[in-house]
């Protein structure tokens, strides 16, 4: 999926504009990420490979990303405001994502893993 | 030409055992087109005034004056110098943050060349959206012509998330829209503008735009910072060269599982760091270290 249509899906979830396919993902696992600078919490997660699993994400303080390129996600979100992007791991093993949105001074070292089991 | 020759003469010697002759680089445009006349600029990026970390520049408070030191101790003056962006170094406090780039304006004062342009880096504007930088400096893009030759400083930071933006792409193409296709285009940033590791931001979220925009226009060189280190890419026939930092350098693209800086070397102090000066003819680049050896 290119990013402008995971953008879409995630804004349109985030607004509350559920579709069939969004309400699909209520009944996949959510997994809470928080941000806050310069720390995602939690920033390790494990997901087991072809489980599909939605991902919340939010900020504590300021505007942040999350940037999964493993998973083609890279999604910008803002404090008051989290989004939703859901995520099928199709490969075992552990995969980097970062904030690439700039915060300050520990911005460069922000960031965590996710294993696939 | 003979002054040709003199400046190349001059820069091959004056490189203090650190001169890199560039230009052989495959398919490295040059900005011969309708260049009026030849010259040299100097470029100086990452300077990240207002840092602290011993272990990695114990002279943090002292490096940018020597840097400037080294500039003005060249014979033959440069036509201008660029300093592409992280003229400070990141905080949190607004204050603070115009306390350093007062600081920065004032040190580079002493340049004895007094055409100096200057670009934001995402240490100095991306908490505010440029809001203090542009107080010191104004505008954060804009283009200039020198000697024939085009030249467009490209703001990618003072978007948090690394854009250009739509304005401003808008902008960079009406100014392109004026240019002939083999006009002499020199493009200044502070991140790159293509993928070179996104996962370590360093990309441009729009930059491909802002190339494809300039694939019609034959002779393209781009100068870039962010990165601490010098790095030669080519995308298509446009040619794009990072400069190393006065700060501290960074671990080469991919070298490592994640972006770190290189520690001092006490052994070498000020290795990595320096600036360069880019001769126009035949886009000749010569690094310099901060310190003649």
């Amino acid at each position: 999926m290119n990013p402008q249509r995971r953008r879409l899906i995630v804004a349109g979830i985030a607004s509350g504009c559920f579709g069939a396919a969004a309400f699909a993902q209520l009944k996949e696992k959510v997994i809470r990420i928080v941000a806050k600078k310069f720390e995602y919490t939690p920033a390790e997660i494990t997901l087991e490979k072809g489980v599909p699993v939605v991902l919340e994400l939010s900020t504590e303080d300021v505007a942040m990303g999350f940037y999964a390129p493993a998973f083609k996600i890279d999604v910008e979100f803002v404090p008051g405001k989290a989004v939703q992007v859901r995520l099928v791991p199709e490969k075992t093993g552990s995969f980097d994502f970062s904030c690439n949105v700039f915060c300050g001074e520990g911005h460069e070292d922000m960031g965590g893993k996710i294993h696939v089991a | 030409m003979t002054k040709t020759i003199d400046r190349r003469e001059f820069l091959r010697l004056a490189g203090v055992g650190g001169a890199v002759f560039a230009s052989g680089l495959a398919g490295c445009a040059g900005m011969a087109g309708a260049m009026k006349d030849d010259f040299y600029f100097v470029q100086l990026s990452d300077t990240h005034w207002g840092f602290k970390g011993a272990a990695l520049n114990p002279d943090a408070g002292g490096t940018l004056q020597k840097a400037v030191a080294s500039v003005n101790a060249l014979s033959i003056q440069p036509d201008f110098i660029v300093f592409t962006g992280d003229l400070t170094h990141t905080t949190d406090d607004p204050k603070e943050r115009r306390r350093r780039l007062a600081e920065f304006r004032d040190i580079v004062s002493a340049l004895k060349n007094k055409n100096v342009r200057f670009m934001p880096g995402e240490h100095d504007a991306s908490l505010d959206n440029g809001q203090a930088w542009k107080e010191f400096f104004g505008q954060s893009y804009y283009s200039f012509d020198h000697k024939g030759v085009h030249f467009i400083a490209v703001d990618n930071v003072s978007d948090p998330a690394a854009r250009i933006g739509a304005p401003q792409l808008a902008w960079m193409k009406a100014d392109l829209d004026k240019q002939a296709n083999d006009a002499p285009i020199v493009v200044l940033a502070h991140r790159p503008l293509f993928d070179l590791m996104p996962q370590w931001d360093w990309a441009t979220k729009d930059g491909a735009q802002a190339i494809e925009m300039l694939m019609p226009y034959r002779n393209v060189t781009v100068f870039y910072g962010h990165i601490h280190q010098e790095h030669h890419h080519m995308t298509g026939h446009i040619a794009h060269h990072s400069a190393k930092s006065l700060i501290f350098p960074l671990v080469a693209p991919g070298s490592k599982p994640k972006r770190e800086p290189v520690p001092w070397d006490a052994a070498q102090p000020y290795k990595g760091l320096g600036f360069r000066s880019v001769e126009t003819n035949a886009v000749k680049l010569t690094e310099y270290p901060v310190l003649k050896a």
